[in-house]
C-alpha cells in the first residue's frame, strides 16, 4: 500500500517540505504494510469495538452549567480585538 | 525524611516532625539541582507550591485533615493546571496556560496535595522513549545514556530519582506502565473511565486514561483513590465503588494468575524472562496458582492500536489551528495558510506522522479497510481477555520485551518503536486496569512485572502488588545519585 502523501497532508492541513514528504511516505507505507496483517484475520462477523466498556453516551439535563469565561479564554491568544478572535480576512 | 512513603510522610506531617513548607522546599531544591541531568521537569511552580504548602500547614494547625494534606506531587504536562503552563511537550502549546484545572487536579487539591511542577513527556503523549518532546528527552536515572520510556518518561524518572514521592501520568497504549518498568517504579493505568479525562489534553479518546506513578503500590493506591470517580464533566467517566486500600493486605492464597503464552515468547529478552520467573515463584510461594492461558489475538493488538490511536489523534488534534490558543504562524496570508503553517510549525515529526496515518485511515474510501477493521480487531483482543478471566482472577506478563534502550536507538525507526509497546497495548485496547511493578534487574537496569485485572478490579492489582512488595525489595532499589 502506498498513500498519496501530499493529498493526505493537505487534508490534515500540514505542509511538508519535499525531503520530509519522502521520509513520511516511506515510514507510513511501512506501517501500512505492517497493519495489513489484519487482512489475514476473519473479522467479517465481528462487531466493531467503539468503546472499551461498550458504554452508552450519558445524557445530562439541558441546563446551563458553564459560567461565562470569555475574557479568560480570549486571553489565551494575542490576536483578539473587541471580544473577537482575529483571523486573516475571509471575505473580500 | 526522603526515604519515607506517602503514608509515613503524612504521619510525620501530622505529628509535626516536618512541615509541608519544608517538604515542598526540599523537593523543589532537588528538582532544580537534577534537571540539567535528567530533564524530567518542564516547569516548577515554586511560588505557588510554597504558598499552598504554607496554607496546608496552617490548615493542619487549625485541625483540618486531608488524605494527602501537604504532600508534594508532580503532574504530567498533558494535564491542565490553572495558571501553570500545560505544554504537552509540544511547541504547539509552548505558551498555553490553561484557564482551568483538570478534574483530577481539582480532586487531588481537595485531598490536600501540592503540585510542585509539571513533568516532561513525549509530544502530545505520542512516543515510547520521551524523545519526541519539544523540550528534549529525559534521561533514565539508572543510566543517563538510556531512555526513561514514554510517554510519561518525566513522571517515571522523577519518581525513580526520588524528586517527588508520586506523579500523575497518562496511558494510551502503555505510557504509564512502560516508563514505570524502565525506571524501576510502580505505575498503574486504571480501568478506562475510572479517572475523569476532563482537562487531560486528548490524544486518543477511547484509550486515554490517567493514573499514577509512585515508589510502591500502597502509595499509588492512596493517590489513585483520590483521583477516581464519576465526573459530570466527562461523560465517559464511570460510577463504581472506589476502595483500593482497605483490602490491600489480604492474603493472595488461592488467587489464580493467568500466564499468557503469547507474552512469554521469543520476543522477550531471556534475562527479563528469568526475572519474571523468580517473581512468579514469589507469588506462588504466597499461595497463588499459575494457570497457562491463551490470548490468541494478541498479534492483532499493535496494528489495531496504531490505526485507532492515530485516527483518534488526527481528529483530536484538528483543534490546533492557530486561532484561539497555541502556536500561531507569523503573517498568515489567508485562513488556510494560518491553519497549515501554524500546524506545520507547531507539531513535531512523530505527531505529524500519526496525524497523517490517522487522516489516511479515516479518509473516504479507506475507512472500512483500516479504521473499521482495527475496531473489529480490537473486539477480538478484548474478547480474549474476557474469555481468560472466566478461568483466572488476574494475568501476569512482562511489561516490555527489553530493558530501557539507549537514547537514539529507535528514534528513526517508528515501527520498531511501536513494536516495543507489544505487551502493554492489549490491556489498553480492552480498557483493563494494568500495573507495572519492579521485579528485578537485567544488565543493571530495572525489569517490570505487569499485572492485568478485569475491569474495575484495581483493588486486586494493588493487593497482589503490595503483597509482592512486602516480601521483595526491588521497589526499594534506587539509582545511584538518587537523593532518597
Amino acid at each position: 500500500m502506498s498513500i498519496n502523501i501530499s493529498q493526505v497532508a493537505q487534508l490534515a492541513r500540514l505542509e511538508l517540505p519535499a525531503v520530509d514528504q519522502a521520509e513520511f511516505q516511506l515510514e507510513i507505507d511501512t506501517i501500512l504494510d505492517f497493519v495489513a496483517q489484519l487482512d489475514d484475520a476473519d473479522l467479517d462477523s465481528v462487531t466493531p469495538m467503539l468503546h472499551p466498556l461498550d458504554g452508552q453516551q450519558r445524557l445530562r439535563l439541558d441546563h446551563v452549567t458553564e459560567t461565562n469565561q470569555r475574557e479568560a479564554l480570549l486571553a489565551l491568544t494575542q490576536h483578539s480585538e473587541d471580544g473577537y478572535y482575529l483571523v486573516p480576512q475571509v471575505i473580500e | 525524611m526522603q526515604e519515607l512513603t506517602i503514608r509515613e510522610l503524612a504521619s510525620h506531617l501530622q505529628l509535626g516532625k516536618i512541615s509541608s513548607v519544608e517538604l515542598v522546599s526540599d523537593c523543589i531544591k532537588t528538582i532544580k539541582e537534577s534537571n540539567s541531568t535528567l530533564n524530567s521537569f518542564l516547569s516548577v511552580s515554586e511560588e505557588r507550591a510554597l504558598h499552598e504548602a504554607a496554607e496546608a500547614d496552617r490548615a493542619r494547625q487549625r485541625g483540618e485533615e486531608g488524605p494527602l494534606l501537604g504532600i508534594p506531587l508532580a503532574h504530567k504536562d498533558v494535564i491542565c493546571t490553572e495558571g501553570i503552563r500545560t505544554s504537552c511537550g509540544s511547541k504547539m502549546l509552548d505558551n498555553f496556560i490553561a484557564p482551568y484545572d483538570a478534574s483530577l487536579v481539582s480532586m487531588l487539591k481537595r485531598a490536600g496535595a501540592i503540585c510542585v511542577g509539571k513533568t516532561n513527556m513525549d509530544e502530545f503523549a505520542m512516543g515510547s522513549s520521551n524523545e519526541t518532546s519539544f523540550y528534549g528527552s529525559v534521561a533514565n536515572p539508572w543510566d543517563n545514556t538510556r531512555v526513561p520510556g514514554g510517554s510519561s518518561g518525566g513522571s517515571a524518572a522523577a519518581v525513580a530519582a526520588r524528586l517527588v514521592p508520586v506523579a500523575t501520568a497518562t496511558d494510551t497504549g502503555g505510557s504509564i506502565r512502560q516508563p514505570a518498568a524502565f525506571c524501576g517504579v510502580t505505575g498503574i493505568k486504571p480501568t478506562y473511565g475510572r479517572v475523569s479525562r476532563y482537562g487531560v489534553v486528548a490524544f486518543a479518546s477511547s484509550l486515554d486514561q490517567a493514573g499514577v506513578i509512585a515508589v510502591n503500590a500502597e502509595d499509588a493506591a492512596l493517590v489513585l483513590e483520590q483521583m477516581s470517580g464519576l465526573d459530570p464533566l466527562d461523560s465517559t467517566s464511570v460510577e463504581h465503588s472506589v476502595d483500593y486500600t482497605s483490602a490491600i493486605e489480604r492474603s493472595i492464597k488461592g488467587l489464580k494468575i493467568g500466564i499468557p503464552k503469547q507474552y512469554f515468547n521469543a520476543q522477550l529478552d531471556t534475562q527479563i524472562s528469568d526475572c519474571l520467573s523468580v517473581a512468579l515463584d514469589e507469588l506462588t510461594a504466597q499461595g497463588a496458582q499459575l494457570v497457562d492461558i491463551d490470548l490468541p489475538n494478541t498479534k492483532m493488538s499493535i496494528p489495531s492500536y496504531y490505526l485507532i490511536a492515530s485516527a483518534e489523534c488526527s481528529s483530536n488534534l484538528s483543534r490546533y489551528d492557530g486561532v484561539r490558543y497555541g502556536h500561531r504562524c507569523a503573517d498568515p496570508v489567508n485562513l488556510d495558510d494560518l491553519y497549515t503553517r501554524s500546524r506545520s510549525e507547531g507539531f513535531g515529526a512523530e505527531v505529524k506522522r500519526r496525524i497523517l496515518l490517522g487522516t489516511f485511515a479515516l479518509s473516504s474510501g479507506y475507512y472500512d479497510d483500516y479504521y473499521l477493521k482495527a475496531q473489529k480487531a480490537r473486539r477480538q483482543v478484548a474478547n480474549d481477555f474476557q474469555n481468560a478471566f472466566k478461568c483466572v482472577d488476574m494475568i501476569a506478563a512482562p511489561v516490555t520485551p527489553e530493558v530501557a534502550f539507549p537514547l537514539g536507538a529507535k528514534k528513526n525507526d517508528p515501527l520498531a518503536m511501536y513494536l516495543s509497546d507489544v505487551f502493554t497495548v492489549p490491556a489498553s485496547l480492552a480498557g483493563l486496569p494494568a500495573m507495572s511493578i519492579p521485579a528485578g534487574f537485567s544488565q543493571s537496569l530495572p525489569v517490570g512485572l505487569q499485572l492485568i485485572a478485569p475491569h474495575f478490579q484495581e483493588a486486586a492489582l494493588f493487593n497482589v502488588a503490595h503483597r509482592y512488595q512486602l516480601s521483595t525489595g526491588w521497589h526499594l532499589q534506587k539509582p545511584t545519585g538518587a537523593r532518597r
